[in-house]
């Protein structure tokens, strides 16, 4: 278990290191710096400064090595457009907005997810199914980008139901959640109808039958709990989707969070940023994925991780 | 004589057609036959790909029906609700909507296609290599544990981080994406073609070609390959759904094709900018063709990979 856990934090820093390294070099290969734009209407040696200021003149290499060496120290470093905040700072002001949303949409889609896969697979070929089954395919269908300007012009401007733009209460997260949800939301269920109906055919469903046990209480103990499992291993691969979701909505609600700066970053060609950010959104990802993995051990007792290849 | 004579029509020949034993049996179907009557039954699936059909169609001679290129500007006749002149209405610049949507579904289509060719080549090479390697000796354990380490990095690498980064770095433009979509994309083909190749070649099969002096690439053109096909086709009809979402991602976000080329997610991102003056069709069509597209792959996607699963039978 130790060996496990310690094998898994050692291949999430080597990830962690090619994700910088990848992002540092992809960076600097861009033709133009982040002076460009002002390059005609600033002096030389201004510019010559600016350039010192960020370190852009020293050789990659130097660059490089001390970005790995502030990064250990948990320092993203300055932008270079925005005067007097930092990376860290950006990330720590678009972090709350940004998870917000992401929590809610994961909320949301684990939950009616699951109920509607368990319905649509207890009654199985029913209108019931049929109804979950649209739907699955659907959210499968519409990208969160597509159903997000359709949440804005119904739920917004034809019916004025919720707010949007900014985050400037509980009510705005709304839409931006439900847009990201959706997706997840579809898939979630497809997985668990299916293999709920796998589990529902088992000999112990039809030996609980069988001593009398009600058919909710079946659901509860037995079938849920088995039936979750292929969806556990689901979710990494999920968040991964929700995560770079969330640029797009934060885009078109103009919710002001991670998302949004690392967007604006890439427009910018704000070196910093963009690394800062794509470090920040890896590591959460790599992190979520190994505790998906570790909640997959918790909910199955039979899965030994020690024994296992990754 | 006679008894000669009588035998010759006592032992008549039967008739095909007659009724009895013969014909209750089920005429024998080739693999393949029963993959594809099994697919034409699935209704679902047969939308899909009725779909996929017509979506082709159409993105090859639908901007021909109308007399506008997709990018002809016509400030006269901007902002157009759908007439007889302009099918699907004009954006603000008056560019006929109908003309853009299906030079659109031509990038759409390209795009996924190609993207899904190139992951589909370098997958199964990689893929088909790592597994044929993998437990023959040191040598070939060492060539299978360096490309399986390379995927696993590339695989745990955040996909459409990675493929903003190389579309920011690079020109934009169609080629570009498709370099950004398959430099990441083939990874998932790799494990699978891996996977099935592992499971395979130690099937009796594979050895009776070795003993026969086969040589490697024989093996896995001619055995290997041809037994994973199917797996490999029902993924290639999930990965060109999902370049197609990529592209209309990138090009929501600014960073696919340029205009003034048509694409299905620039042509959203333009809409959202006159959500608000009730221009419905301007959403409506990119939406609704982006979508279209998506469910008709997926579910063909799905009917083919019951068909070509043999625990499902009729």
């Amino acid at each position: 278990m130790a060996r496990y856990l310690l094998k898994r934090i050692l291949m999430m820093i080597v990830t962690l290191w090619i994700i910088v390294t990848l992002t540092f070099s992809l960076m600097h290969m861009i033709p133009g710096d982040p002076f460009a734009s002002e390059s005609d209407q600033l002096p030389e040696q201004i510019l010559l400064n600016l350039r010192a200021k960020y370190h852009l003149d020293e050789p990659l290499p130097m660059q490089y090595l001390s970005y790995l060496k502030s990064l250990a120290m948990l320092d993203l470093g300055p932008s270079i457009k925005s005067e007097t905040r930092g990376v860290n700072d950006m990330i720590k002001d678009g972090f709350g907005s940004s998870a917000l949303i992401g929590m809610q949409a994961i909320a949301v889609a684990l939950f009616f997810g699951l109920i509607f896969g368990i319905i649509a697979a207890l009654n199985r070929n029913t209108w019931i199914d049929y109804m979950a089954m649209v739907m699955a395919v659907l959210g499968i269908a519409v990208p969160s980008f597509i159903m997000a300007p359709l949440l804005i012009n119904y739920l917004a401007i034809k019916l004025p139901l919720f707010p949007v733009a900014t985050l400037a209460s509980w009510k705005h997260s709304v839409l931006p959640s439900l847009a990201l949800a959706f997706g997840p939301l579809a898939i979630i269920t497809r997985y668990m109808r299916t293999s709920m109906i796998e589990v529902m055919n088992q000999n112990y469903i039809r030996t609980a039958e069988a001593k009398g046990i009600p058919t909710f209480l079946i659901v509860v103990r037995h079938g849920i709990r088995n039936a979750i499992l292929p969806v556990v291993t689901f979710l990494g691969p999920l968040v991964a989707g929700l995560l770079t979701g969330t640029f797009v909505v934060e885009k078109i609600f103009a919710v002001p969070g991670v998302g949004k700066y690392f967007v604006d970053g890439i427009f910018n060609r704000d070196y910093p940023v963009i690394l800062g950010t794509t470090v920040f959104y890896s590591a959460i990802l790599v992190l979520i994925i190994f505790l998906i993995d570790l909640a997959y051990m918790f909910i199955d007792p039979r899965i030994k991780l020690s024994g296992r290849g990754r | 004589m006679a008894a000669e004579q009588s035998a010759n029509e006592l032992f008549r020949p039967r008739s095909q057609k007659t009724d009895g034993q013969v014909v209750a049996m089920r005429p024998s179907l080739t693999h393949f036959q029963q993959v594809t009557r099994k697919l034409v039954r699935n209704k679902l699936a047969m939308v899909g790909f009725t779909l996929i059909v017509l979506m082709v169609l159409m993105a090859l001679i639908g901007p021909h029906l109308v007399p506008y290129s997709y990018s002809d500007q016509s400030l006269l006749t901007a902002n157009q609700e759908l007439s007889a002149e302009h099918w699907f209405g004009t954006d603000e610049l008056g560019r006929d909507m109908f003309s853009r949507t299906w030079y659109g579904a031509r990038i759409s289509l390209i795009i996924g296609i190609t993207a899904a060719l190139i992951d589909l080549v370098i997958g199964v090479t990689v893929g088909g290599i790592a597994g044929y390697m993998a437990g023959r000796g040191k040598r070939g354990d060492r060539i299978d544990t360096i490309i399986m380490r390379l995927i696993e990095v590339l695989y745990g690498l955040p996909y459409l981080l990675v493929v903003i980064m190389l579309m920011v770095v690079m020109e934009p433009g169609i080629v570009t994406i498709i370099i950004a979509l398959s430099a990441t994309g083939w990874t998932g083909m790799a494990r699978l073609v891996r996977g099935q190749i592992l499971q395979l070649k130690n099937q009796e099969f594979i050895m009776a070609a070795q003993v026969l002096g086969a040589k490697f690439p024989r093996i896995l053109l001619r055995h290997l390959i041809p037994n994973t096909i199917g797996v490999i086709i029902v993924n290639l009809t999930f990965t060109i759904p999902s370049a197609i979402f990529a592209e209309s991602f990138l090009s929501f976000l600014g960073l696919g094709v340029q205009a003034p080329i048509a694409s299905w997610g620039t042509m959203t991102n333009d809409a959202l900018g006159v959500i608000l003056t009730g221009d419905w069709w301007r959403l409506f069509f990119p939406a609704l063709m982006i979508s279209l597209t998506m469910f008709a792959f997926n579910v063909f996607g799905d009917g083919l990979q019951d068909a070509l699963d043999p625990r499902i039978r009729e």
